[in-house]
């Protein structure tokens, strides 16, 4: 069998190739959609091929040098595991819904768009398939260039400040995580970045409880502002604010949770005796910066995408209260997490711009009773709001509940605010269906729509749409899909 | 001393080992034969010579990389040292020598100036620089620094007809000599105490690198020998462009050709570094004293570099300041070195990295520049996505790879770097090069911006016209697989680093 997980990276990577080679743009088109097709397509079976229970951590296993093995000990090692699974299909599935979302877009040179979402989606691939340290830091990094540049070229209002302020963000963040990872392969003595070879040296204490404790600050910290952290999440609401829908899509979905995972698949395994310095530090900034605080910013936002954008950093809020929280069913619930909100915060993006199509305005103020015009639109949109709110049914909910449920065994007072949290999110919510799809029409809205009456979602928006709320109904019914690998991986990750 | 034994001497010196050298000098006269031989109107074809002859050159080096008998040999009587970083050297200085020659190519028919003497001179440099970083004496390191310097004193002032390439040429002279009187003052004082039959564990030949290594490891803590160092290290400092000795950095790097530019800011850098990587054994007694000495410059040198170059806006001097910042990184790989052999390993790779990226750069520079070589602004750059997507897609990988994002060479050289310091416990100096590094984005970044993002321009007034473009220099074959070879070594050293990693990095 051919390495599917290498062919998964590399697809997109070959189609980003041969688009640019000339061609009509109906066929540059047809590759683009092939290049975001097979990973989700690979994603899809590889996750109908799993078995969780049959006592292999990683699956799919395959190695390759690149020239480094022997003077660095760095190979492409590549694997997936219960944590990685969720979170390859999360990047499968929004990759193809940004990408089939984009070739519908009127982008202007919409090959070179489309090119650096296929690197982008090459990327994301890249990061959940590694299980070599060093390779799961270069993906990321693979992906988050193509997103500067689609923020400064194809992006909205301010989109040459957004694009230089997320870029020296999260160029920071990465550093520091580098750094972390550089001391982390250094100082446990195993000089290799191979997941599994580090876990086992520090299983045998080769890393200082000191040790630990530095690196693990600096890992926290720098992934904290990649994830947008408080108060490191300044870059987030302005770049997504900015940034094209299917860029917003795949980095504010998929992206983003890269700060996530390396802290529950690299730093909390490997670092067990550093965690317990941090945790009181961690809960306090997620749950009174990100929940609280960023929950009232949230409800203040005009701006539509905006408002998205915040919304997206306050619910990191939970997964850190999750991560803090530091048992098992608190880590499997940010794991869920992950996922729903991936999917969630990709259909609000999405659904986003289409109303912009209709309204011309991102301003929620200048908008009105869409939901004549476009009922469909609204459908979805109130369902991608439940699901963020974290109604059951949906996807969102289970996350959220098993974290709540992992918190309260950590403080139960930082699970009571957080769970107060929900009513905000509630707030913000409803308040936006309300305002951009009931009540009467404004009159900015009403002269836009003489102009050019707005029409329904079209099929080519709708597909993307489909995907994705179909994902979170299906999680949302059938939990147990998920949650049996990544508790399965959870508990053989963290036994002791 | 009779014939006899001069010509047994002469035997001994095994000229074979100075092949490629002597290739380049011969090569260097011919072209200037055929300036006098060819017509005028055949001028065109001279630098095609030069090229297919480094071609030559290059690829009979490559033939013999590993199998050359004089490996890890001394030769000219102990003048010369024969190891596979040499090796390594020559093939990277020929690279950069190549591609000083394409950029030439295009960057003279802008001028009205004679062009056959620029190609002699480059290939006269190179030799140089190829001795230099095999050279295992003073003298011989003196001599061959000497004559690169003077080389680049012709060169930097080359387009005699611009003010500002003439500021550019009397600077670098002025500097360049005092730095070669700092270097040679401190060679002087090792050699004098060395040398001094009354000391302890003096010897015959304090001109040697192995003669200074035995006196001062007999000598640990021998002030004038301490003064030598220091001097001999602010020498090459100078050369490197390493703080404080930056000063004559954006002045010449604005005034001179840009491909003058790029020589001096890879080929004439890493020749730097090459001394100081032969040095660092020689002066091992004194590992405390080099540590601190260079970790001083390091640090202030990235800071420096990344700093000054926030704020400008000429293309030229800001790749100038940030090569300053380059040098910096190398510092802290060279203090790492002293500790960890691999090191030496990751400065050469990144030297490599460096060399890609900064030529695609300097090659895309080439062929925005006007009339007017030393007039390059971002503001040059406005549209450039859009107009000229080739060179922009040049342009945006050097550029990446220089502020090292990965998937370019330019991180892989930074990783291996910050490894190597790492490993040295180099707390602070990494901190401090994180800063850097992030500060660098900014300006990197800032010219992506300018190139490719759109700027709003003021609506033009009432009877004000578009201003007039220059006329764009075409992309020409040779320059243009220059690039194409420039950007795609970039991509490919990213993902897959190869044998030569492995190569280099073995020690």
């Amino acid at each position: 069998m051919p390495d599917l997980l290498l062919l998964s990276i590399a697809a997109p990577l070959a189609a980003a190739l041969l688009l640019l080679a000339p061609a009509p743009l109906a066929a540059r088109k047809f590759i683009a959609g092939i290049g975001f097709a097979l990973p989700a397509l690979i994603a899809l079976y590889l996750w109908s091929q799993f078995n969780p229970t049959n006592g292999v951590s990683y699956h799919f296993v395959s190695r390759y040098d690149t020239g480094l093995k022997d003077t660095l000990g760095i190979t492409l090692y590549l694997g997936l595991n219960g944590i990685a699974l969720p979170l390859f299909v999360l990047a499968g599935l929004v990759g193809l819904a940004a990408g089939l979302y984009a070739i519908q877009s009127k982008a202007e040179r919409l090959p070179l768009y489309l090119g650096l979402l296929l690197v982008m989606q090459a990327g994301l691939m890249g990061v959940f398939a590694s299980m070599d340290v060093f390779f799961f830091y270069f993906f990321h990094e693979l992906a988050l260039i193509p997103t500067f540049i689609m923020v400064g070229v194809w992006g909205g209002r301010d989109r040459g400040y957004a694009a230089m302020k997320m870029t020296i963000y999260l160029t920071l963040g990465a550093m520091l995580s580098l750094i972390g990872l550089i001391a982390i392969y250094q100082q446990s003595g195993a000089e290799t970045f191979d997941l599994i070879a580090l876990r086992q040296e520090i299983e045998h204490g080769s890393l200082a409880a000191g040790d630990q404790k530095t690196i693990f600050g600096l890992l926290m910290v720098g992934f904290g502002i990649l994830v947008s952290l408080f108060p490191f999440h300044t870059w987030a609401p302005l770049g997504y604010g900015a940034a094209p829908s299917s860029a917003a899509m795949l980095h504010a979905g998929v992206l983003k949770k890269f700060g996530l995972y390396g802290l529950i698949q690299i730093a909390l395994p490997l670092l067990p005796e550093g965690v317990g310095h941090w945790v009181g530090w961690l809960a306090l900034l997620a749950v009174g910066g990100n929940v609280l605080y960023i929950g009232f910013v949230t409800i203040a936002q005009r701006d539509l995408k905006q408002m998205v954008g915040y919304s997206s950093v306050m619910h990191m809020g939970y997964a850190f209260l999750g991560i803090a929280a530091y048992n098992t069913t608190g880590l499997g619930g940010v794991v869920l997490m992950m996922v729903a909100h991936g999917l969630s915060v990709a259909l609000l993006f999405l659904l986003s711009t289409s109303i912009y199509h209709r309204t011309q305005t991102f301003d929620m103020d200048e908008m009105g009773g869409l939901a004549q015009k476009a009922p469909v639109l609204a459908a979805f949109f109130v369902t991608a709001t439940f699901a963020s709110i974290g109604l059951p049914g949906l996807a969102n909910f289970w996350g959220e509940l098993a974290i709540f449920v992992g918190a309260w065994q950590f403080s139960a007072v930082y699970t009571t605010l957080a769970v107060s949290g929900v009513i905000i999110s509630a707030v913000y919510g409803l308040r936006s269906v309300a305002r951009v799809f009931f009540g009467p029409m404004t009159p900015a809205f009403a002269k836009v729509s003489a102009e050019k009456a707005p029409t329904d979602l079209t099929w080519a928006e709708k597909f993307p749409a489909l995907l994705l709320l179909a994902a979170l109904l299906a999680i949302g019914f059938w939990p147990k899909c998920l949650s049996t690998p990544v508790d399965t991986a959870i508990t053989a990750t963290f036994r002791k | 001393m009779t014939i006899d034994q001069l010509q047994a001497a002469a035997a001994n010196n095994l000229w074979a080992a100075i092949t490629p050298e002597i290739a380049l000098g011969v090569l260097a006269l011919l072209l200037l034969g055929l300036e006098m031989i060819l017509p005028k109107a055949r001028h065109s074809v001279i630098p095609a010579c030069s090229i297919a002859g480094q071609l030559g050159v290059l690829f009979a080096l490559a033939l013999n990389f590993t199998t050359t008998p004089y490996l890890d040999r001394d030769t000219f009587n102990g003048l010369l040292h024969h190891s596979r970083d040499g090796q390594y050297l020559r093939a990277f200085f020929l690279v950069c020598s190549l591609l000083v020659s394409v950029l030439g190519v295009v960057a003279l028919a802008k001028q009205k100036m004679p062009r056959i003497e620029f190609f002699h001179i480059v290939l006269v440099v190179t030799a140089a620089m190829m001795l230099l970083a095999q050279s295992a004496n003073f003298v011989l390191l003196f001599v061959a620094l000497e004559t690169i310097t003077v080389g680049f004193y012709i060169l930097v002032s080359y387009t005699r007809s611009n003010p500002l390439s003439l500021e550019a040429g009397l600077k670098y002279l002025v500097l360049g000599a005092l730095s070669s009187a700092i270097l040679l003052f401190g060679i002087v004082l090792l050699y004098g105490v060395a040398g001094n039959p009354n000391s302890l564990g003096s010897t015959a030949s304090p001109m040697s690198y192995a003669g200074v290594r035995q006196f001062l490891a007999a000598n640990p803590d021998n002030f004038l020998a301490s003064i030598g160092i220091v001097f001999v290290l602010s020498g090459i400092a100078f050369k490197i462009g390493a703080v404080p000795f930056q000063i004559w950095i954006p002045d010449v790097y604005q005034g001179a050709p840009t491909p003058v530019t790029a020589f001096l800011a890879v080929a004439s850098k890493a020749a730097g570094f090459a001394v100081l990587i032969g040095l660092l054994p020689v002066f091992q007694p004194y590992a405390g004293l080099v540590a601190v000495t260079l970790s001083i410059m390091a640090g202030a040198t990235i800071l420096f570099g990344n700093l000054a170059a926030l704020t400008q806006h000429n293309v030229k001097r800001l790749l100038g300041l940030s090569g300053v910042s380059h040098a910096g990184y190398l510092l802290m790989g060279v203090v790492a070195a002293q500790t960890v052999p691999q090191a030496i390993g990751a400065i050469y790779f990144y030297l490599f990295a460096y060399l890609l990226a900064s030529f695609a750069v300097f090659a895309v520079m080439t062929h925005v520049a006007g009339v007017n070589d030393a007039d390059q602004d971002l503001d040059h750059y406005a549209d450039f996505g859009k107009k000229r997507p080739y060179l922009a897609g040049v342009l945006a990988i050097g550029l990446g790879s220089l502020a090292g994002i990965p998937p370019l060479a330019g991180f892989m050289g930074k990783l291996m770097v910050f490894i190597a310091a790492f490993k040295a416990g180099l707390y602070p100096l990494l901190a401090i090069a994180i800063v850097g590094v992030v500060l660098s984005i900014y300006y990197y970044f800032g010219w992506i911006k300018a190139a490719f993002f759109t700027t709003w321009r003021p609506p033009l007034a009432p009877g004000e016209t578009e201003p007039a473009e220059a006329a764009a220099t075409p992309v020409g074959f040779p320059a243009g697989l220059a690039l194409g070879v420039l950007a795609a070594g970039s991509v490919i050293f990213g993902f897959f680093q190869g044998p030569i990693a492995a190569w280099l990095l073995a020690r």
